[in-house]
């Protein structure tokens, strides 16, 4: 985990975070977990981390079952200590030894008591492979791959119906020897192909399942399978992973489901200098940086431009931040010949003489985004030391040396790990440039109404179909800021309010005159009961991109309406705060829903008669989606 | 070339560090069974942390083999040595 900074003297370290204030102990222990660990230091870490009750610790609860066929207690320690760098507190099961199918079939009431959130199934290969024989033909043995991947689903459909848990299946590691050489793969029956062929028959079913897939054997074709698998400790304890690859282990997974609950970096920070190009731009002008075909440091550079440019094509937005003369800077990026990305690629471009911190944290704002969901490349070690002591929260690479080392380093890492990838993410940088667009256009026109009405706006709305789920699911739970609950909900769980009649989930989008910004809201309402003339705000939620465009008041003008047309007469809405979402603290108030209750923690409770309603004016038209 | 004695304050450091206990003194003479705590999952990370932190690799039969911590110094010196 070579993006991590080292650490020296870990142990005195630890014990001078356990000798912390209560309160400050837990932040201390989130500081060594941003470090480069290995196997004992992990556990070390794992085992004061357990001293800390959860409730006392400054991260959501994730309740994870890790369910092996062959040893995987060792893993627990890098599955929490991963938790506690990705800022959730996982709570752990370890299933019995090979028990998997048992746990599932017939869940103990200790488990069933644990009510696991995320079903983690890290399974060998051989079971399904070793009865297949050697000299069996391409049918025989997709036959039995496929019956073993039915067994799967099965196995599947038992965690969804137990526990009502997203299922994460990893891949099987191919640990077999060679038979045949170069002519492995030809051969239908060699375990060579056959864990080739399984991993191809699980990833689809997953896909139909939706079940997610932590693709550990695609790491070790990358990392090598000697980074993950010792044969030694195979046969001494059964151990899939070796103990040395507990770390890294724990590190995949747990970003994996990190980002399945929002928390993985949406924007990637770059500096100039040393970075996007060799050389300093102000001595060696432009025509004195090192960028481009021809030399191999020029081209190191290129391949990271090459690599940022491919980041904004699945979502990733981008940003520079860099110590220099900003006409210079951007004349640079805009007018050499070799640069791949230019001005317009960058939503942000902070080119000027202030701390970075500083930089960082207007980015974070004008992108309105929050400033830990920021990663920030710099060749510059003090520089990343900096920030790393002023911003710990940003993800700051600790890049190797040698520039051709970049690109491996930041996709190693994997601070962008997603598990879906909609129209929307297509689109994202595109949007965000836009933006930007838009917002000198506010600054020009004086009164906002006229640069509203200016906007052209109009909403494309209607209840959510299959299409719209995984972009509704990611939505839900990527948003912090407009979201009154904070309320996650899966995949699965929003196809189930989907298929309930009773509910009433829909989806918006929003175009104006620059363009379509795709599916941005999104609310699900539940009936109180059976009957029931009250239904409930379970989830509402928009993106952060549309914020200041009217958009939530349209949105309530057609819930309402929506509302009415089923017979309710009873709305209500809840606020739970958060340190992200104060933008809806007063929201169902200024949509004219009276305080019906609050409580201790300020979580309020507001409700609304549907027959009072006054509409709210909007410049929003209106185009029904049928 | 490290001593014995250094090897064995390293190996009682990693001990202590993996069963959590400050006072871990390891000998040459000193068994498995002489230690608290120390079963067969712990000798397991016990070996592969050694490991690491030496940069050797024990055998299969080796590890089934040793004894008592003496023999353990005196393999990891004979690979070292190598």
């Amino acid at each position: 985990m070579l993006w991590l900074p080292e650490i020296s003297g870990f142990r005195d370290k630890l014990r001078g975070a356990l000798r912390q204030p209560p309160e400050e102990v837990f932040a201390a222990l989130v500081g060594l977990s941003r470090h480069r660990l290995n196997a004992l230091e992990t556990m070390q870490l794992d085992r004061a981390l357990q001293q800390i009750r959860i409730a006392e610790r400054q991260s959501p609860a994730v309740r994870l079952a890790l369910l092996g066929s062959s040893t995987v207690d060792h893993l627990i320690p890098g599955i929490r200590v991963a938790g506690l760098r990705h800022g959730l507190s996982i709570r752990s099961w370890l299933g019995s030894y090979g028990q998997y199918r048992q746990d599932l079939c017939e869940p103990s009431p200790a488990l069933l008591e644990f009510d696991p959130e995320y079903v983690v199934l890290s399974l060998a290969a051989r079971e399904i492979i070793a009865p297949i024989a050697l000299g069996s033909t391409s049918e025989e043995a997709e036959l039995a791959l496929q019956r073993g991947v039915q067994d799967l689903q099965g196995l599947w459909s038992r965690a969804r119906e137990a526990f009502g848990a997203t299922v994460i299946q990893q891949t099987f590691l191919d640990t077999s020897a060679p038979l045949f050489g170069s002519f492995e793969r030809r051969v239908p029956g060699s375990p060579a192909r056959l864990v080739r062929r399984l991993n191809e028959l699980v990833i689809d079913a997953a896909a139909n399942a939706q079940v997610h897939i932590f693709d550990l054997a695609l790491a070790a074709e990358r990392t090598g399978l000697d980074r993950w698998f010792e044969c030694k400790l195979w046969l001494q304890a059964k151990m899939q992973i070796a103990p040395h690859a507990v770390p890294e282990y724990g590190e995949r997974l747990v970003r994996f489901v990190a980002a399945q609950r929002g928390l993985s970096k949406k924007c990637l920070v770059l500096d100039l200098d040393n970075t996007l190009w060799g050389g300093v731009i102000g001595d060696d002008g432009i025509q004195g940086i090192v960028l481009g075909e021809g030399t191999a440091r020029g081209e190191a550079h290129l391949a990271l431009q090459r690599y940022a440019k491919d980041l904004t094509e699945r979502g990733i937005v981008l940003a520079v931040c860099s110590k220099n003369d900003p006409d210079i800077a951007s004349r640079a990026v805009d007018e050499h010949p070799e640069m791949i990305l230019r001005r317009k690629d960058f939503a942000c471009f902070a080119a000027n003489w202030q701390p970075k911190p500083e930089n960082l944290r207007t980015i974070a704002a004008k992108l309105n985004l929050g400033i830990d969901s920021l990663v920030f490349i710099d060749d510059n070690p003090a520089e990343r030391a900096a920030v790393r002591e002023a911003l710990p929260m940003i993800a700051v690479p600790e890049l190797p040396d040698d520039v051709a080392g970049y690109v491996e380093c930041i996709a190693q890492a994997g601070y962008f790990e997603t598990s879906a990838f909609t129209a929307d993410d297509r689109e994202r940088a595109q949007r965000y440039t836009e933006n930007m667009i838009r917002k000198a256009d506010r600054s020009s026109s004086h009164d906002l109404d006229d640069f509203l009405a200016g906007l052209n706006m109009f909403t494309v709305y209607g209840t959510v179909q299959d299409v719209d789920i995984p972009r509704v699911a990611q939505l839900i739970n990527k948003t912090n800021q407009f979201n009154p609950t904070t309320q996650r909900h899966s995949l699965e769980q929003v196809t189930e309010f989907c298929k309930d009649g009773a509910n009433i989930v829909l989806q918006f989008r929003l175009i104006d005159r620059f363009g379509d910004n795709g599916l941005v809201s999104t609310m699900i309402m539940r009936p109180d009961g059976p009957q029931s003339g009250v239904l409930d705000i379970d989830t509402w939620v928009m993106s952060c991109r549309v914020f200041g465009r009217e958009l939530e008041f349209e949105v309530m003008n057609i819930a309402v309406e929506t509302a009415r047309e089923r017979g309710a007469g009873i709305l209500r809405g809840k606020y739970i705060p958060t340190p992200k979402n104060a933008v809806v603290r007063d929201l169902y108030e200024r949509l004219g829903f009276v305080k019906i209750d609050s409580d201790a923690g300020e979580t309020t409770l507001w409700q609304l008669a549907v027959d009072s309603y006054r509409p709210q004016s909007t410049h929003i038209s209106r185009t029904p989606q049928l | 070339m490290t001593t014995d004695s250094e090897i064995l304050s390293t190996m009682s450091r990693t001990l202590g560090d993996l069963l959590d206990n400050d006072s871990i003194v390891l000998t040459a003479a000193t068994r498995r069974s002489d230690v608290e705590g120390w079963d067969s999952f712990t000798y397991i990370s016990f070996i592969a942390s050694i490991e690491m932190e030496f940069r050797v690799k024990f055998g299969v039969a080796d590890v089934e083999s040793f004894e008592d911590v003496g023999a353990i110094v005196r393999r990891l010196k004979a690979l070292r040595g190598k």
